[in-house]
């Protein structure tokens, strides 16, 4: 169908046709999804074979020296009269092995079995000193009868082992990122030395890196940083949500160890308490989000179309007085809405009733819905009141001449615009919706919680629910199987609905 | 001619008088929902001043003002209001001078220098900024158990810094719109980039780098997620979030309600005049990259 079709459509059929070309259009998107990611996979397997390819092309090419530092790395670069970079390099292939020797292999050996020396889930019945083949001191509680272990600092521990193991691997991979280098650096001084240069002195080198290379020197330290205190809890974390790190297995002491995909059968089907808690907040989540999302852009609007009308004065005043609610801290303006609309809160005694704003399974869902109207509205306001003065007054000026009225200039003017330039906002405001766990915990705290909910409430989202578990039930892996699911629906959503905008086709064509 | 003229000027008058109507009905509902949109603000501020112990009353204006609350919120040994404050700043003090740092560094780098590997690192900060922030939050403090910060300070202000270098949009954004002639002349006259980034571009960035301050230096204390596990039972190191939270508890709601309410409004003023001040930043930096795609 095309432009002429479509127009010639009644207004009735032109929604409907783009209602359904929305929803026939989400298999097309995922599968441009799914051909973006074959595309981005077999990119990175290309990348790996052209790396073995100039790797094996280097060696060749390369001479006694630069063979020799394929094994013990600098030798290339010492035997070309480099000799800082060359030690730099012998350090780091001398102090890596030592690590390994002493640290990551240990490690690397335990992950295996997760540090499974004894059984952990009987720990407390074994009589003797030893658990398997590890020598144990008790204290037995004269009293209680009660054991505790004096040297559990000597005992394995699962969450070190996950997370040495964690480290070594990264460690090991950056190690081999600079061996390359090093091959690299090795076979590009040799043939400097070949084309008759000398090459570059230490001090040189150095220099670059406040030049050609100074987006290494600005870019170290924060990936450093995101390295040991994002990227490797978020793997550390990934990695539990396949074991059975939860109440019962809390090192030190007890020892957790792998699963498998037990944790998602459970949250999927198999534990039926479980998968029935997350099934009803997944739905809830999705209800949430869509309808906290449109309310606040469409309510938005529609203030931000008063406030910016020609005849209203006085519109930074109006703006401010909406915003002063977005403005303050959110743990201060949820908990005063909290505290207001309690069973025995203020507004009831004011209004000297007994309305279940909190405590009543759609209560409660209205209520959250209708305060984050208050605390989010006021964004919107500000997004499209600035938009709203970037419109030509002469697009309004002629749809007038033509004899337009308030409302067709709104649906062929004013909306197609903010809609065309707001549609990455209103993307990621979805994705925070999703994540909003400010609104959900200080309102309602997840509540009401009826004994039908696996440690989760009826207004929890899956982010509030992850983070019950992680601090009031220490269900780690649990918590750790939610987050990922997390991740998926925001990274497939955001990346779907971005294909499908306009906003994203017209990228294509302008570039 | 005379009876047009008429016509024209009773259809004019018409027009302005609905014109009028309309202006005023848009008054009307504007003030209306100004003072809805405010009224729990204004109690909260009501109950600050409010003499009478207890959790609600069922009207709106205290009988007894006083400013106890405030004073109590100093005095009080249970809930130290005066060391929150002092511990929230320090960690939004110290987090605010890193994150900044970083947060220029990166959004620079990824901005205005060209190298081999940029797009990767904006898509893998793409990636990473969808995991739920506080996900690996258990993994976190364990780490920090093992580095020697547990319940420490200063692991809230690694924890808040650490992801600074994910937060390089806004300022990316900045960079981009200052025009790229600058870097090419300065390079002529035999600049490194080094020098360019010190003496030409970050001048040029004043309100950028102001703006990337005062948001990291508020974060902290509007975070609850974080303090709320990393410091557990450890109470000499909550900070006001925390604080105010734990004084709604239930053993205490009641005796400790209007302090808290006094508390929270000291806490507001600041963070909302800040807000306030910086809103255009704030919409520069979410419809920015939406114009330029």
């Amino acid at each position: 169908m095309d432009y002429l079709d479509y127009v010639q459509m009644t207004k009735g059929q032109q929604i409907k046709y783009k209602i359904t070309s929305f929803f026939t259009g989400i298999p097309g998107a995922i599968g441009t999804f799914l051909k973006f990611l074959g595309y981005l996979i077999k990119k990175f397997f290309a990348w790996i074979g052209n790396g073995f390819k100039s790797y094996g092309a280097r060696f060749t090419q390369g001479d006694g020296a630069t063979k020799a530092s394929y094994l013990i790395m600098g030798v290339g670069n010492m035997a070309h009269k480099q000799f800082g970079k060359g030690l730099l390099f012998l350090a780091l292939e001398i102090g890596y092995i030592f690590f390994m020797i002493n640290f990551g292999s240990v490690y690397l050996a335990k992950i295996y079995c997760s540090g499974v020396h004894f059984d952990p889930d009987d720990y407390n019945k074994v009589a003797d000193g030893m658990i398997g083949n590890v020598p144990v001191h008790y204290t037995v509680d004269p009293f209680f009868g009660t054991k505790t272990i004096d040297n559990l600092d000597t005992l394995d521990n699962s969450n070190n082992i996950l997370l040495f193991f964690v480290m070594t691997v990264l460690i090991s991979i950056a190690f081999f990122a600079i061996y390359i280098v090093n091959t690299k650096s090795a076979f590009a001084t040799q043939e400097i030395i070949r084309s008759g240069k000398t090459p570059m002195g230490a001090v040189e080198e150095l220099k670059m890196f406040l030049d050609e290379r100074f987006h290494v020197t600005l870019l170290t330290l924060p990936i450093l940083l995101l390295l040991v205190f994002n990227i490797l809890p978020i793997l550390f974390t990934i990695l539990m949500a396949f074991t059975n790190y939860d109440k019962d297995h809390q090192p030190p002491g007890n020892l957790y160890r792998w699963v498998g995909f037990q944790n998602f059968a459970d949250v999927f089907y198999s534990n039926p308490l479980k998968s029935a808690t997350f099934g009803k907040i997944l739905v809830w989540t999705l209800i949430w989000a869509v309808f906290a999302t449109f309310s606040n852009y469409i309510l938005g609007i529609v203030f931000a179309l008063l406030i910016n009308k020609k005849e209203i004065k006085f519109k930074g005043f109006w703006r401010t007085a909406f915003v002063i609610t977005a403005a303050v801290p959110q743990f201060v303006t949820l908990l005063l809405m909290k505290l207001l609309l309690d069973d025995k809160g203020a507004l009831n005694a004011m209004l000297g009733t007994q309305i279940p704003f909190l405590s009543d399974e759609w209560g409660a869902r209205i209520t959250v819905i209708v305060v984050n109207i208050w605390v989010g509205v006021p964004y919107t306001i500000l997004i499209t009141s600035g938009l709203l003065m970037n419109i030509p007054e002469d697009l309004y000026e002629s749809a007038r001449i033509d004899g337009a009225n308030a409302f067709q200039q709104f649906t062929k003017i004013t909306f197609p615009y903010i809609w065309f330039v707001t549609t990455p906002y209103l993307i990621s405001s979805f994705v925070g919706n999703i994540n909003n766990f400010n609104v959900i915990y200080f309102l309602t705290g997840g509540g009401p919680s009826p004994s039908s909910y696996y440690k989760a409430g009826q207004t929890d989202l899956l982010v509030t629910w992850l983070y019950k578990l992680t601090v009031n039930t220490s269900d780690f892996n649990l918590a750790a199987v939610i987050g990922i699911i997390v991740f998926v629906i925001c990274a497939a959503g955001s990346l779907i609905t971005f294909n499908m905008s306009k906003a994203a086709k017209n990228e294509e064509e302008f570039s | 001619m005379t009876t047009k003229q008429s016509n024209v000027a009773t259809m004019q008058a018409g027009y302005a008088a609905k014109r009028k109507t309309t202006t005023i009905i848009v008054y009307i509902f504007l003030s209306a929902m100004v003072l809805l949109w405010l009224f729990p603000i204004f109690w909260l501020v009501l109950q600050s001043f409010r003499g009478e112990p207890g959790i609600s009353t069922s009207y709106l204006f205290p009988k007894q003002f006083t400013f106890d609350n405030y004073i109590r919120l100093f005095t009080d040994e249970r809930f130290p209001y005066g060391k929150w404050i002092w511990n929230t700043f320090i960690v939004a003090a110290f987090s605010c001078v890193i994150s900044t740092l970083f947060i220029l560094m990166v959004s620079y780098a990824l901005s205005r220098l060209r190298f081999k590997s940029r797009k990767t690192f904006l898509n893998l900060g793409l990636i990473l900024g969808m995991f739920p922030g506080f996900m690996s939050m258990a993994a976190t403090y364990s780490i920090m158990e093992l580095v020697g910060l547990k319940q420490q300070l200063f692991a809230l202000v690694i924890v808040y810094s650490a992801g600074a270098g994910l937060g390089y949009q806004v300022a990316k954004g900045f960079f981009d719109t200052i025009p790229r002639s600058l870097d090419e002349a300065a390079k002529i006259d035999g600049a490194t980039r080094n020098q360019i980034f010190w003496i030409i571009i970050l001048p040029l960035s004043k309100p950028i780098i102001v703006y990337t301050a005062l948001t990291t230096f508020t974060g902290p204390w509007a975070d609850y997620i974080f303090v709320s596990y990393f410091m557990k039972d450890n109470s000499d190191n909550y900070t006001v979030a925390l604080g105010l939270y734990k004084m709604l508890d239930n053993q205490t709601i009641n005796d400790y309600f209007t302090t808290f309410c006094a508390g929270a409004v000291l806490i507001a003023i600041p963070i909302t005049i800040l807000f306030i001040v910086m809103q255009r930043f704030y919409v520069a930096g979410v419809t920015g990259g939406a114009v330029k795609g």
